[in-house]
């Protein structure tokens, strides 16, 4: 979501302010990149915007099924946009099984444009369509509009020579063509990033700018007979700045880099490749001239436990998995709480249990980030709501750890990591610096060393090994409460348990306070909701209010320890609904921590919220 | 860069012990290791602010705690990965790890494997006692088939793993063997250190305990020089003595392709086809490894031994070259790839 002036609450307004596009093909037909194309196209023409791709856990699934189909939705417009849009405006199916497996999200009245070429008797089959669904009329309730896209693309590319397969390919471009024109977009930086891509191969990059041009001509030229027309929608009215677009795995990357940096600490970062988190090991593993050193682990332990000894050499040590990764580093994590050891863990959430849904959202590793360890082993834990928000939230991540000497999680989800969304991009001289320091001489009575004294944060001093004069053991066994030497009396544990919580809980006393993200700080309902479950929740809050309705949003993103003032905050409501896309996690922790009566709402499907599924379920809380 | 900084430090080995109670069991064969160590230590000159010893969980792995430099006792079986990411860090450290025949093989095998053919800079003690010690004397993954133990009443069935077949089999460029009490110890270990890359030495430690005087077979002193076959760069593979049964030596079969143990009349050990050992040689490393005690002597000493450039030059070298030349601005980093600017109410871009 872009930055924007204002915040109005209600528009209204006839002209359309958002439209909600979705591509869907098979998962060869380069949907993802068709609509990443249209999202930066969308993004230099000023409109606000959110994505979601929603994509197959196979590379390519078998051509023309069902379960290969691979969609790239995008939700554009010239107010605020919070989420990738409930139902679409407009689907793109280049085939079958794309347009089985969409078309009933589409509004009704909606537009469809499919590619008749590919409704041949073998993909119907594939589909299980028993009659061609372009010619029976059973999409009488939505504008159909059907050509056949593969014969004017091959015909488009013609000159090129290309073979057959490498001409289909150019399908998306000429689609794309077709909804820059229709959108009203400009062709240039597209065709600028074709001549990029295929700078090798400049008869491949000719081809496909000939496609998209051919889309393009078909849109403006009257063959189609007026069912699709031009849209225009203004830019949205966003702060003044310099903006790029941004998606959560980039913003986390960037956020590490930013709170490296702004410790004054190289980073290393041990990872195990793992879907959806595997993007975060990759954009940093190209970003060498910033300290930052990236390692490609045997398995998800040696990725944590490589970060743990490099922060124990004096590096910010990191780590970044999803959900079944995480469970693997679990008995390290512990390690890092009991050494008190800088250290930040990503977990870009997807479904599970087990292997679940590797490429489909879900919130529910809470419970796994919060008490998912052995023993009592507290550690901070952050949760992103957006693309852009995990830039900030990765470096929150980067000062809790450094500051407090503790390994911290920082929570992302699928959604999060590959949506894309316009951000403004920061000024690096506006981030406050929160330096690193190292002990360098003794700091005990008598010249002794207590590597397990504490600061007033709570926090016990780094020791980089190479330090002359400073040589000390640690290690995960029980330990003094000074001299961090083996100790396992009575005496020793309680304390140093006492100390590693009250330390943790003490987190609390350095975030903000909870603000009411939407409303008023009390009132009939109000709608608690944490990472990216917030645009859907304040979209339709923002619905509510405009109704008349009694409710407010409070966002949370300090999951643990929560800030101070949330629990008086939530007393402040009659009600507390806690919409999750799992089956009740933070509404446990909260009824645990508040001993509120806050009631869930929850979805598990793998696909987010819609701000319609939230809408209702305010209405059916305050009935 | 990257190449250990030449370390010439004067300590004695009061300089090494560290202020801790050792809690191993009176009579364990660590005890005779730690000396060992502590040893060696002052005459490589090494640094007690530069040296860290890292290990796992295990009898074994409570090893640093009574070394007076730095020391991280980590988790059961990730020391090899926690100590990637402290050399990784700062390649000037030199790094021991302490395993043990459970924690390296066992639990931590594949990052034992992962850590040698990777081959960090750094030494790899394991600690062979047949036996899982510390949780009371299961079978381990080095006991030998019929170990009866509380898991294994009926004695265990499972093939032992070879620690320096293993070791050669995942592409180690240094192999060694020694036992506790040998008092050339610390001359393996000082070979071990001086060697530029992963070096794996095998230590057969009694536990006293569990598997009380399992390698009294090779190790007891008496008939030692029968049964020990101490291996020399650039020296003949002789054994035993002419006061006891002979001299012996280790010869290749050439038309079976494996090792065979040969007399040596008057010495001529060059008449009886007597190998001379090539630390540089693969092929008869990996007899070596495998050559089965009781028909031939334990092979002990530098097994092999032929460096190759290690994984932190690698990686931090390639690091190096791709910063060449770049500015780290994180300005320009945040605004790279395509942008646009939003103007003020005045038309002013910001």
């Amino acid at each position: 979501m872009a930055t924007q002036l204002a915040e109005p609450e209600v528009r209204s307004n006839s002209t359309p302010e958002a439209v909600v596009v979705r591509f869907a093909g098979d998962s060869g037909d380069g949907m993802q990149l068709t609509g990443g194309q249209f999202t930066l196209s969308t993004a230099l023409s000023g409109n606000d915007l959110a994505t979601f791709p929603d994509f197959p856990a196979e590379i390519r699934a078998p051509q023309g099924t069902l379960f290969g189909v691979s969609a790239f939705q995008i939700n554009f417009g010239s107010t605020e946009i919070d989420t990738a849009g409930d139902a679409p405006d407009v689907l793109v199916a280049m085939n079958p099984a794309a347009l089985k497996t969409n078309v009933g999200a589409l509004k009704p009245g909606g537009l469809i444009i499919a590619d008749s070429g590919e409704f041949s008797k073998r993909n119907l089959e594939k589909a299980k369509y028993e009659v061609n669904p372009l010619e029976d009329g059973s999409l009488s309730k939505w504008n159909l509009l059907a050509f056949d896209i593969s014969a004017l693309t091959l015909e488009s590319v013609k000159p090129f020579g290309l073979g057959n397969k490498e001409a289909l390919r150019c399908k998306n471009m000429w689609t794309l063509g077709l909804a820059l024109w229709m959108f009203d977009r400009d062709r240039q930086p597209l065709i600028d990033w074709l001549n990029a891509k295929f700078k090798k191969n400049p008869v491949l990059a000719e081809a496909n700018i000939a496609a998209l041009n051919a889309g393009h001509a078909y849109g403006e030229t009257a063959e189609i007979g007026g069912q699709v027309k031009k849209i225009h929608l203004d830019p949205v009215e966003s702060a003044p700045g310099l903006y790029r677009t941004i998606t959560g795995a980039e913003a986390v990357a960037l956020g590490l880099v930013a709170g490296a940096q702004l410790a004054h600490l190289p980073m290393f970062f041990g990872g195990y490749p793992i879907t959806p988190a595997s993007s975060i090991l990759h954009y940093l593993a190209g970003l060498k001239e910033f300290g930052v050193t990236t390692f490609q682990a045997e398995d998800e332990i040696a990725a944590i436990a490589s970060a743990i000894g490099a922060s124990y050499a004096g590096h910010l040590g990191v780590t970044s998995s999803s959900g079944p990764g995480i469970a693997l580093k679990g008995e390290a994590m512990g390690l890092a709480v009991m050494t008190e050891l800088p250290l930040v863990i990503v977990n870009s959430q997807r479904g599970g249990p087990s292997t679940g849904l590797p490429t489909k959202t879900e919130q529910s590793d809470l419970y796994q980030a919060v008490y998912g360890r052995n023993g009592d082993t507290p550690m901070p834990v952050i949760a992103a709501r957006s693309a852009s928000d995990a830039f900030e939230c990765a470096i929150e991540a980067c000062r809790i750890a450094v500051q407090y000497m503790t390994p911290v999680m920082l929570l992302t989800d699928g959604y999060i990591a590959n949506a894309a969304e316009p951000w403004k991009v920061p000024d690096p001289a506006t981030f406050k610096e929160f330096p690193a320091t190292f002990l360098q001489a003794p700091n005990g009575p008598d010249g002794t060393l207590l590597p397990y004294a504490r600061d007033d944060k709570g926090a016990r001093p780094w020791i980089k090994p190479g330090t002359p004069g400073l040589m000390h053991r640690i290690g995960g066994i029980e330990k003094n409460p000074g001299t961090g030497n083996l100790d396992y009396s009575p005496g020793a544990h309680q304390q140093m348990t006492d100390a590693r919580k009250d330390k943790v809980d003490g987190v609390a006393k350095g975030i903000p306070q909870q603000e009411v993200t939407l409303g008023d700080a009390k009132g009939k309902l109000a709608v608690v909701g944490w990472g990216s479950t917030y645009g859907p929740i304040h979209q339709a809050v923002r619905r509510a209010r405009a109704k008349g309705l009694d409710v407010s949003h409070v966002h949370v993103r300090h999951i643990w320890p929560l800030p101070e003032n949330l629990g008086d905050l939530l007393r402040s409501y009659e009600r507390i609904l806690v919409p999750e896309m799992n089956t009740g996690q933070f509404k446990t922790v909260l009824r645990d921590q508040f001993l509120i009566d806050a009631k869930p709402y929850n979805k598990v499907s793998g696909q987010p919220f819609t701000i319609a599924e939230i809408e209702a379920a305010i209405e059916g809380a305050l009935a | 860069m990257n190449a250990v900084t030449p370390i010439n430090v004067t300590t004695t080995l009061k300089d090494w012990e560290s202020d801790q109670e050792v809690r191993w069991c009176p009579g364990c064969g660590d005890y005779a290791i730690l000396k060992a160590v502590q040893r060696t230590l002052p005459e490589i000159g090494a640094d007690p602010a530069k040296t860290v010893f890292v290990s796992g969980i295990g009898c074994s792995s409570r090893f640093p705690y009574y070394m007076a430099s730095y020391g991280f006792h980590t988790i059961h079986g990730r020391a090899p990965a926690v100590a990637t990411g402290i050399k990784l860090a700062n390649p000037e450290l030199d790094i021991w790890l302490v395993t043990g025949d459970g924690d390296g093989l066992s639990i931590g095998g594949n990052h034992t494997m992962h850590f040698i053919r990777r081959n960090l800079n750094c030494q790899i003690m394991l600690f062979n006692n047949e036996i899982y010690g510390l949780t009371k004397g299961q079978y381990s993954p080095t006991s030998r088939v019929g170990t009866t133990s509380p898991t294994s009443p009926l004695g265990s069935v499972d093939r032992p793993a070879l620690p320096c077949a293993f070791a050669l089999g995942v592409g180690a460029r240094f192999i060694a063997r020694g036992f506790d009490v040998s008092k050339e110890l610390p001359t393996v270990l000082k070979a071990a250190h001086a060697h530029k890359g992963a070096a794996f030495v095998e230590i057969f430690q009694n536990c006293i305990v569990y598997n009380k005087d399992r390698f009294e077979d090779f190790a007891a002193p008496k008939g030692a020089e029968d049964r020990q076959l101490w291996l020399k760069n650039g020296e003949p593979m002789l054994f035993g003595s002419e006061k006891t049964g002979g001299v012996k030596g280790i010869a290749l079969d050439t038309a079976k392709l494996e090792l065979k143990v040969v007399d040596v009349v008057d010495g001529d050990w060059q008449a009886a086809g007597v190998i001379v050992h090539d630390v540089t040689n693969r092929s008869i490393a990996h007899m070596l490894v495998e050559m089965p005690f009781g028909a031939f002597p334990m092979a002990l000493g530098v097994l092999y031994d032929d460096p190759r450039p290690t994984y932190e030059e690698a990686l931090l070298g390639q690091d190096a070259k791709a910063r060449e030349g770049k500015e780290a601005n994180l300005a320009k980093l945040l605004a790279k790839g395509q942008t646009w600017t939003v103007a003020d109410h005045e038309g002013h871009p910001a």
